[in-house]
């Protein structure tokens, strides 16, 4: 209908409408989920990758989650290739923050500053916006746990539990009827794995499809703790969400 | 012969400038307020080049506003003296500034600090800190009357002995100093030591 506004990326519709920003979100919503849980004790990262194959070298590389600061990492849901120009970009805004301040970056800070850069992408400079939705997971001595989600548009918002790609609106409508205020750290691990079984589309859960990561305070320190195959598996039978390995029967 | 120096009393710290603004042999005015509020909880007492003293600390005071502004919470005292001597060391390579500032605060966690950072941006974390020649006298009354968690009379009284040593023993003492203090009430004038008035106008 109004094809010919869709090439411009940084200019409004008729209808007051960013296409391209649209579109990029249409791109995420093909792209592997992730979940994002926030408990009293921490915040739990679950990402469903969509690459598996056993070629794959699993120990040294991360598909959905990355670590941006001691303090903060995140899952990401899109464009791979956008996703590590922004995850650079952000490790760059926190350090140069902590080389100013000698201090970490509050989390809302650190997500607000690479809304700005993604937002630029929307207004000016006539490049297309980034494909890619974050979960931000971190702690700070300001307000303790946070979880933000962002989108291409630029916008952001704390949440207490959050879902980004692949049926992303099936996840969060399960995250809002099974949530808890006081949620544990462990029923939040619980929790995110249930959900992100339901809205995958593949018949069986197996460590290999997903990705786990945790953030949490340990001696006084925060840790960021991604689950490795073996103890995801146990999880994943622990909770009921995959079939045990088969015994003789 | 300008003279700054603070210490950290029990959650409190005071900060004490001299209040003459001197151009080679004239004194302007012998009430310069040399210790700027950098907001609700900070002390910023700065000494050196006038100009450059009333740029930097403004400028830092401004920043420290922004930062709050933006992100609805204000920047701890750490982190202001970080600020600063980032911005000191920036210039120093192309357009130093010629301040050497001491600088006070109270945060909620941490109580009471003081930091020492000169025109070089050297910072240090002290409990106690002087600048100028005055500093050879205040310091050394510091050295020696000096106790951790003192209460605000003990270090007004400390502050009055190093005032005095200054007066008596300095060539081209200041006559006029300015006393402040911080604690977890805010920052504030706590009293000025003056042993010159302005004379009184004409009838």
């Amino acid at each position: 209908m109004s094809r010919r506004y869709d090439s411009r990326t940084t200019i409004f519709s008729p209808e007051g409408r960013l296409y391209q920003v649209e579109y990029a979100m249409e791109a995420i919503g093909n792209a592997g989920s992730a979940i994002g849980i926030l408990s009293k004790d921490g915040v739990v990262l679950v990402g469903e990758k969509k690459v598996t194959s056993k070629l794959l070298q699993t120990s040294t590389s991360t598909e959905k989650m990355y670590k941006i600061d001691d303090h903060v990492a995140c899952a990401v849901a899109g464009i791979m290739s956008d996703a590590n120009i922004l995850i650079n970009t952000a490790r760059v805004q926190a350090q140069r923050y902590t080389f100013a301040y000698q201090e970490p970056m509050p989390v809302e800070q650190l997500v607000q500053s690479l809304c700005d850069t993604k937002q630029g992408y929307t207004q000016f400079g006539g490049l297309r916006p980034f494909g890619v939705s974050f979960l931000f997971a971190g702690w700070d001595k300001n307000f303790g746990f946070q979880l933000y989600m962002s989108d291409p548009s630029g916008n952001y918002a704390g949440w207490k539990a959050a879902a980004v790609g692949a049926n992303n609106q099936a996840a969060q409508s399960m995250l809002k009827q099974d949530y808890k205020d006081d949620i544990s750290r462990e029923e939040a691990v619980q929790l995110a794995l249930k959900v992100l079984s339901k809205t995958m589309d593949s018949t069986s859960l197996t460590s290999d499809k997903l990705e786990l990561a945790e953030v949490f305070l340990s001696s006084g320190k925060v840790k960021y703790q991604v689950c490795s195959p073996e103890d995801l598996t146990k999880l994943l039978v622990k909770f009921g969400v995959t079939q045990p390995v088969a015994d003789a029967s | 012969m300008e003279c700054v120096f603070g210490m950290v009393g029990k959650e409190f710290a005071v900060v004490v400038a001299d209040s003459s603004a001197v151009h080679s042999i004239l004194v302007h005015k012998s009430n310069e307020d040399k210790i700027m509020l950098l907001d609700s909880h900070k002390l910023m007492g700065a000494s050196g080049e006038p100009g450059d003293r009333a740029q930097f600390t403004e400028y830092v005071q401004k920043n420290v506003a922004l930062y709050h502004f933006r992100n609805g919470i204000p920047l701890t005292t750490a982190a202001s003296a970080n600020f600063t001597r980032g911005e000191l060391a920036t210039a120093l390579r192309k357009n130093p500034y010629s301040v050497n500032i001491v600088l006070a605060g109270y945060d909620k966690g941490s109580g009471p600090s003081l930091y020492f950072i000169d025109y070089i941006a050297t910072l240090h974390k002290v409990d106690k800190a002087a600048f100028g020649y005055g500093s050879y006298f205040s310091l050394a009354m510091m050295d020696r009357h000096y106790r951790k968690d003192m209460s605000v009379e003990e270090a007004i009284e400390l502050v009055d002995k190093c005032i005095i040593e200054i007066r008596s023993r300095l060539v081209v003492a200041p006559p006029n100093f300015v006393i402040k203090i911080v604690d977890k009430d805010g920052a504030r004038e706590y009293a000025w030591r003056e042993s010159v008035k302005d004379a009184p106008s004409v009838a």
